[in-house]
């Protein structure tokens, strides 16, 4: 999820302000099967699944849905890909950094067409998928094309007479499991330090959002990159998503979801073979505003934090906790601003807010918001459907919210913002690190002794002090806690897709 | 006088796995060259802009093929370089564009500057062997693919140079910042003209510095085509400067300049004394330092003798042996000295001398005049101080500077031809007995550039590399350069790194900043 404060011009002086981008209006589906071997299949089942535009609730079209047999042929296909001696395993190094470059210079080619069918699965506002999800994308893809030749191993100076070093090899066969919020985004974070690594990939798109990352499998192929390096698998997850995590021949696999499943790929991978496992999950993020802080970037900065992305993110800000001098006015400013988000149809370049992603999540959004109402917190906009219109849910205020109720616990995903209300640092440390979460914290502060205290203080993998979202692929990102293991981006993510040799020499005594 | 010693200056640097390229080229085609390539930049190249010099003046650039002038070039000076220094300090003011910059972008840069050259490959590669006498299909295989393979891995760490946070002792956070040096004067030589530029651009861009970058009398002119694609790819004016001129007057003022931060030289090793000394009594700039080599190469008897007759001649002979890590002194076991002799002998004589746009051609000619004496200068003391001239020993055309080539037998360790960089196709081979005589022998110079070893042995390969004091090593192979690893020199053949990670130090300072704290957690 790209940064919002920022993301899309941080501070690049020569550039020029280019005319909006206009989404395409009738864009033909071309990709809607199983990608494996650079080629398209049918699924074994022959069965098929619909994908919905969540705008309009009309169906786009039927996708090919992936279960047990397409997820072997896949892992065969990338097995094979990975063989020692593989055109794959030969390449140069730099030469894999050069593909994933030329893969970023498709997705910018194509950027509008992606933009636009990532606007039609999810529903999200047709520049925020143009200038953000795509942005994203492309820097992450050229972030990790330069690390490609710069993996390195170690010599070490062991004790007595030998020779030490390590290889930092790729692990193999990697599982990746992306969610609906960000499809093309999330699936970025996963094939870009993968592939700059040198693995091979078994990927399953979430069921609601299967159209960008299946584009992106004819790209892969219109790149060069070898068969099977790469394989597409649409489908769902006790299906296709299980048999990911629980297959023998996955050496890794990685998940970007609910807690709930993260906790049942982490169990299907210590049951099945012990595969590595990165997790990127929930959370119930604090946002902490002191009273010294600048009002209007605090304000803009929560509201964007917990609104952005029709509430859809793990990051978002969704508990918000105000010192109490400031209290009152940071309420009233923040329901203006949720007043004024305009929600509509996510084509118009006006829309701030799109529909929610399904049935389900607009259900379980609108049944959190009667708990809030009902355990006593104060609705100060919003708390409805917009009638009539699909999946669209106003955007909701609450204040005088407390630690136990459940809008204050649980994570919404959804446009809802709890307002706290706090005294003093030490409760507010104390509070904001009182879940089972731990992704990402902010803080909005003047005062640096403050801001340097609560930064070492949060239990989170990430502390934003006076910005939000500000998510860039040179920084590592994930969670503490039960927000997940391991980290992506950054230096940080090769980690995730290496496994370390240590390759020991013994030396002869005497003079050869 | 510094004029003839930087004229002396040169530099090295190989190509990637030389046999691989050349014989690449039979599968891929290599455009036709041109071998009148239209020279369009010949001036001093300021603030992205194209200047006279001062004082008018300028010098001819000879083709060594023909010894004719090829065009005159603006001859910077010091008012030049102060020009530049000035232009280049601007660019680097805090709050600038490219202080601004996003790393990344400066990476996008580099990458879009490596396009340019890329597109302009074929172009490039004529100008340079036009200057330089190098052999076209060479100068477009190694020296044009190295020089973008280097802008792209220097572009990838432009937003990867990390600085760290560190756990100080008491209330305090503690972090680093690497910052960019600041004005960096680049002295390049003639030998890999455009390579070396990449080699030096590269780092410095990558992380943030500005330049200010005197190329070779000899060879100007593919330097400067590259400062116009620097503009093309979005370089804001001012950031990288090239002045065309001589060691004496535009190489001292940068070397002296007070207000340059950083020199990195790539040359003879008589010149970089002269840049440390400038940087000492000036204002104590930062300096690296590419030197001369004598570098040892060790053929064991157990090696695979068809390689390592080939792997040495290529060692020596590459680039008309003008190289820093030339591998000048070629020790063979005394089981396989006969025949190895013999082969490198016959390898020699087959070696195809002449116009560097034949296809067919191995060897140009040398750079100039004064290298072209110097060397047969070198060869007429191997032979009055008793080695054995095998093949070779005089010059190869009547015209132009072409030599040829030439081995010697039966050198002995204490010849003016085995102690000498000769940086011509002069190969000397050196008998040894045992693995403990050739290490002693082989250390026993005041160089320490390159060396290699050729063998099967597990045992002895890792026994030599660990003893030789050379900042690279070969094993069964020469010359092999990528820009991921180090390069640079032991002794007097250098200080600091070029390339790899390594080749960042150079051009970053680190900022301490720490912080007092209410109360530190771990």
């Amino acid at each position: 999820m790209a940064a919002l404060n920022g993301a899309v011009e941080n501070g690049q002086p020569d550039r020029k302000v280019p005319p909006l981008p206009r989404p395409l209006r009738s864009l033909e589906v071309k990709y809607t099967k199983i990608f494996i071997n650079n080629e398209w299949h049918d699924s074994t089942s022959g069965k098929k699944f619909p994908t919905y535009n969540p705008s309009t609730l009309e169906k786009i079209c039927d996708i090919e849905e992936g279960d047990k047999p397409d997820v072997d042929n896949a892992v065969e296909a990338a097995k094979a890909a990975f063989q020692r001696g593989s055109l794959w395993r030969q390449m140069d190094a730099l030469s894999r950094g050069r593909l994933l470059h030329k893969l970023a210079d498709l997705l910018e080619r194509d950027r509008v067409i992606l933009a636009t069918l990532e606007t039609m699965d999810t529903g999200k506002p047709f520049l925020q998928a143009y200038f953000i999800d795509l942005e994203g994308c492309i820097k992450t893809l050229r972030y990790y094309a330069g690390w490609a030749d710069k993996i390195q191993g170690r010599t070490i100076p062991v004790d007595e007479n030998f020779v030490c070093f390590t290889r930092h090899e790729p692990m193999g066969v990697c599982g990746a499991i992306t969610p609906w919020n960000f499809p093309l985004l999330m699936l970025i974070w996963k094939m870009a330090p993968a592939l700059c690594c040198g693995n091979t990939l078994v990927i399953k798109p979430a069921e609601q959002t299967p159209l960008t990352s299946l584009y992106i499998g004819s790209l892969i192929k219109e790149v060069g990159f070898p068969p099977g390096v790469v394989n597409i698998v649409p489908g769902y997850g006790p299906t296709a998503g299980a048999a990911i995590s629980t297959h023998h021949s996955i050496d890794k696999i990685a998940f970007t979801g609910s807690t709930k499943v993260g906790k049942l790929i982490k169990e299907a991978a210590s049951k099945s073979n012990l595969k590595r496992v990165t997790l990127e999950l929930g959370g119930k993020n604090p946002c902490i505003v002191c009273a010294d802080a600048d009002l209007d970037l605090a304000v803009e900065c929560a509201h964007q934090g917990v609104f952005f992305n029709q509430g859809q993110c793990c990051t978002a800000a969704s508990r918000v906790f105000v010192e109490e001098q400031i209290y009152p006015e940071f309420v009233k400013r923040s329901v203006e601003y949720a007043k004024k988000r305009l929600v509509g149809d996510p084509f118009d370049a006006r829309t701030e807010q799109g529909p929610q992603i399904d049935q389900k999540q607009f259900d379980k959004i609108l049944e959190l918001i009667e708990s809030g109402k009902k355990e006593g917190a104060k609705l100060e906009c919003g708390g409805l459907a917009i009638e009539d219109r699909g999946l669209f849910i106003k955007p909701t205020v609450f204040s005088e919210v407390t630690d136990n109720m459940r809008i204050a616990k649980e994570e919404i995903f959804g446009p809802v913002q709890p307002i706290m209300k706090f005294k003093s640092i030490e409760e507010v440390i104390r509070r904001a690190n009182n879940t089972e979460y731990g992704l990402t914290a902010a803080v909005f502060t003047k005062n640096l002794d403050r801001a340097l205290t609560l930064a070492s203080a949060l239990q989170s993998g990430t502390v934003w002090i006076n910005c939000y979202n500000a998510l860039y692929a040179q920084a590592p990102f994930g969670g503490f806690k039960m927000s997940g293991n391991g980290r992506e981006l950054g230096e940080y993510a090769l980690a995730e897709y290496t496994e370390v040799k240590t390759v020991t020499i013994k030396l002869s005594q005497k003079s050869p | 006088m510094l004029r003839a010693a930087v004229r002396g200056a040169r530099l090295c640097r190989g190509p990637a796995r030389l046999s691989a390229p050349l014989s690449a080229a039979a599968a891929s085609p290599i455009p036709a060259p041109n071998p009148r390539p239209e020279v369009a930049c010949t001036k001093i190249f300021i603030n992205n802009e194209w200047h006279d010099a001062v004082s008018k003046k300028t010098f001819p650039s000879v083709n060594p093929a023909t010894g004719e002038v090829i065009c005159q070039v603006a001859e910077g000076d010091k008012a030049d370089v102060d020009k530049a220094v000035k232009a280049a300090k601007a660019a680097f003011q805090l709050g600038s564009p490219w202080r601004r910059m996003d790393a990344s972008h400066r990476g996008k840069l580099l990458n879009r500057l490596a396009d340019l050259i890329e597109r302009d490959r074929a172009y490039l590669a004529a100008l340079e062997t036009l200057d330089n006498g190098k052999p076209y299909s060479v100068a477009y295989l190694v020296d044009l693919d190295m020089v973008v393979k280097c802008l792209r891995y220097f572009a990838g760490w432009s937003d990867k140079f990390h600085g760290k946070t560190i756990p100080l002792d008491g209330d305090f956070f503690c972090y680093t910042r690497h910052e960019p040096v600041g004005v960096c004067g680049q002295i390049i030589p003639w030998n890999f003209p455009l390579l070396m530029q990449a080699w030096k651009l590269g780092p410095a861009l990558a992380t943030g510095n500005v330049v200010v970058m005197k190329v070779a009398e000899q060879t100007p002119l593919s330097a400067l085509y590259v400062a116009n694609l620097v503009k093309e790819a979005g370089f804001p004016p001012g950031v990288v400067n090239i002045v065309p001129g001589y060691g004496p007057t535009a190489g001292a003022a940068i070397s002296s300049h007070m207000e340059v931060d950083k020199v990195a030289f790539t040359g003879s090793t008589e010149v970089g004394h002269l840049i440390q000394k400038a940087a000492a009594e000036s204002n104590l700039k930062r300096v690296t330092l590419e030197l001369g080599g004598k570098s040892p190469n060790i053929i064991m008897s157990d090696a695979d003798m068809d390689w390592a007759v080939e792997q040495a001649h290529f060692a020596l002979f590459f680039n008309q042996g003008q190289c820093c890590c030339a591998g000048s002194r070629t020790y063979v076991q005394e089981d396989i000295y006969h025949e190895f002799v013999e082969r490198s002998v016959e390898r020699a004589k087959s070696r195809v001398v002449g116009n560097p746009f034949d296809f067919k051609t191995e060897q140009g000619p040398q750079v100039d005049e004064e290298q072209f004496k110097k060397i047969l200068g070198y060869i007429s003391a191997g032979k009055r101080e008793g080695a054995k001239l095998l093949c070779g020993g005089n010059p190869a055309a009547d015209r132009g500077y072409f030599i040829q080539p030439t081995v010697f037998g039966d050198v002995q360790d204490n010849m003016t031809i085995a102690r000498e960089e000769i940086f011509g196709p002069v190969m000397q081979i050196l008998k040894f007995k045992t693995i403990e005589e050739v290490i002693e022998r082989a250390n026993d110079s005041k160089y320490g550039l390159a060396a290699a070893v050729f063998t099967k042995d597990l045992d002895k390969a890792n026994y030599v590399s660990q003893a030789l004091r050379a900042g690279t090593v070969w094993i069964n192979c020469y010359d092999v350069f990528g820009a991921q690893a180090p390069f640079g020199g032991y002794k007097a053949s250098g200080s600091g790194r070029e390339l790899g990670q390594y080749g960042l130090d150079a051009y970053l300072e680190v900022k301490n900043v720490t912080i007092k704290i209410p109360q530190k957690n771990s």
